[in-house]
């Protein structure tokens, strides 16, 4: 009697968490549908739900009309590049922070995150005239360096929280053992660490994927990544509803397939440990 | 255990990362400071000269300003909300026992990971548009008629967007902390006949309030600085209705070409941004033991 009343509880518990879910998601979902209707199917009204013909022209034509792959290639370049650079300047810093904590290496991550808390605007002008006169506006390169920077504090953050956790005594005992700065970090830190390095990284690519002030102001035709290629479909273009969704779907498909991988990680980075 | 040759070893490992981020902070900032108090316009060359305070009183006593003021506060209020109350809800109703529960719990977290403009404009165009719109579709398949949400409501419309992208954030950070919930401690409670209702204010809600105040504090540095969704949707109009203090200072800076105007917005936020800023790092300093 028991056991039947609470497993009815589960399945009406399902039912309705699946429909929320499914409401939550449902804009994707519609975005994902619409990109394979044609552009009358897409505006008619009342709408079809799958019963249409499946199509992939808008995905050719999203790519011969604009070039499309070159926007996906930068934002390939630009996510990855500053990831990358991010972490080969965080990971010594995360390392000796974690292992050697002076005095004031509290102070110092605190600080690290106080620039976090900068508000993008606040520098806009700034960073626009340097990279105007450097040379750099509408650069991948100028990007992947504005990109790394912003980002740097949560990798390290991330990083350290991770390196922390990596017990101490194994380090001690591999010194008793004999072993060198070198070896302590190829042979010891290097398979504790490398879980982490790889969730930060994940967390980074997606945060750098989907950055859109920097990208949207710095970036004109040439080294437009694909926030800033989408938002030229804010002009009547974007009322070709079929080809805004292929556009759109192939922009976000990589990420949404990391990000489902990356959920636990995503609240430890965000929360910069505050919440684990 | 550490010696002074690995003190400065690590001292020299963390100096790239300080200076780096040391010149990100300080070279553009005070930069930013001393174009507030110039008179500088990229159209004008050549006319720069020190002018005092008087680009701020500009920036503070234009309509523009406090409109963007209220706008800010009632976006960033409006999202919070929406996003807090519905975390919680989603945060209880995925802890529940179901069948798929990962499934259920990918599709909500979805929307956190679409880029702000892919969802500003599908929102805009395929849900929010008053003539072939979704939306403005179940009206009139109703009777109805259909509503032009960003002409009628710009500001709900974008906080309606605005909240869906953030709500699996505070959906992921309070199911966590629900998930340390000691259970036994609920288990006590419900063999002492205390209700569901009470249940949830004694015991839970006490134990999500410190992850609450994270996503509060968390969220209100980003969605201070919202921006993309307002100009690919509405450029901050119609008139100033949908111009938040970020969307101000570009327009102000990149459209009208008032460096000094935009640059002393640009300390406004600052200061607005820091306020919030001291409370959130004190948090997460009280977590943090070295």
């Amino acid at each position: 009697m028991a056991r039947s009343a609470s497993s009815r509880r589960k399945l009406g518990m399902t039912l309705f968490a699946w429909a929320i879910g499914i409401l939550i998601f449902f804009p994707v979902l519609w975005t994902v549908l619409t990109s394979f209707k044609t552009e009358a199917e897409a505006i008619a009204s009342p709408p079809s739900f799958l019963l249409f013909d499946w199509t992939l022209e808008n995905y050719v034509e999203v790519q011969e009309r604009s070039n499309y792959f070159r926007h996906f290639w930068n934002s390939v370049v630009i996510s990855l590049g500053s990831t990358v650079l991010g972490l080969v300047i965080a990971i010594p810093a995360a390392w000796s922070m974690a292992f050697v904590p002076a005095k004031r290496t509290k102070d110092v991550l605190m600080w690290m995150l106080s620039t976090k808390m900068l508000p993008p605007v606040g520098v806009l002008i700034p960073i626009y005239l340097i990279f105007r006169n450097l040379g750099l506006l509408d650069t991948v390169g100028g990007l992947v360096i504005v990109l790394m920077l912003i980002n740097l504090p949560i990798i390290i953050w991330m990083l350290f929280t991770y390196f922390r956790e990596i017990p101490g005594e194994i380090l001690e005992a591999a010194r008793m053992d004999g072993a060198g700065l070198k070896a302590e970090i190829i042979h010891v830190l290097t398979p504790m660490a490398v879980p982490g390095i790889a969730s930060t990284m994940l967390l980074n690519i997606i945060l750098a994927w989907n950055e859109a002030f920097w990208t949207l102001n710095l970036t004109a035709a040439k080294a437009a990544p694909l926030t800033a290629f989408i938002a030229s479909y804010s002009s009547p273009e974007g009322l070709f509803y079929a080809k805004l969704s292929a556009a759109s779907t192939m922009a976000i498909a990589p990420i949404l397939i990391l990000g489902w991988f990356s959920q636990k990680q995503l609240v430890r980075g965000l929360t910069f440990g505050a919440v684990k | 255990m550490a010696t002074a040759h690995s003190r400065s070893a690590a001292r020299l490992m963390i100096s790239p990362a300080v200076l780096l981020l040391l010149g990100w902070m300080a070279i553009p900032l005070s930069m930013t400071i001393y174009f507030s108090f110039q008179r500088y316009n990229l159209l004008m060359p050549g006319t720069n000269e020190f002018i005092g305070f008087l680009n701020y009183r500009f920036f503070l006593t234009d309509p523009a300003f406090f409109a963007a003021l209220i706008n800010t506060l009632v976006l960033v209020g409006g999202v919070l909300v929406i996003t807090i109350v519905g975390g919680v809800l989603l945060a209880l109703l995925l802890d529940q026992p179901m069948w798929g529960q990962g499934i259920v719990r990918i599709l909500v977290i979805a929307p956190f990971f679409v880029m702000p403009t892919v969802s500003a404009l599908v929102w805009k165009n395929m849900f929010m548009n008053p003539v072939n719109g979704l939306f403005a579709n179940i009206a009139k398949g109703l009777g109805l008629q259909p509503f032009d949400f960003l002409g009628q409501a710009p500001l709900a419309s974008i906080i309606l967007i605005v909240a869906w992208q953030w709500l699996p954030f505070a959906t992921l950070i309070l199911l966590t902390a629900l998930q340390s919930l000691d259970s036994e401690q609920l288990e006590a409670a419900e063999m002492d006949g205390a209700s569901p209702v009470r249940r949830f204010f004694h015991i839970m809600l006490p134990h999500l309030a410190r992850a609450i105040t994270v996503v509060v504090l968390i969220q209100t540095i980003f969605l201070l600085s919202v921006f993309a969704e307002i100009l690919v949707t509405t450029n901050g109009g119609p008139g100033y209705a949908t111009t938040n203090i970020t969307y101000l200072v570009y327009a102000q800076s990149l459209l009208q070409f008032d460096v000094g105007g935009g640059s002393a917005g640009g300390v406004v936020a600052v200061i607005l941004a820091n306020i919030v800023a001291i409370f959130l790092m004190r948090m997460i300093g009280k977590n943090l033991d070295v």
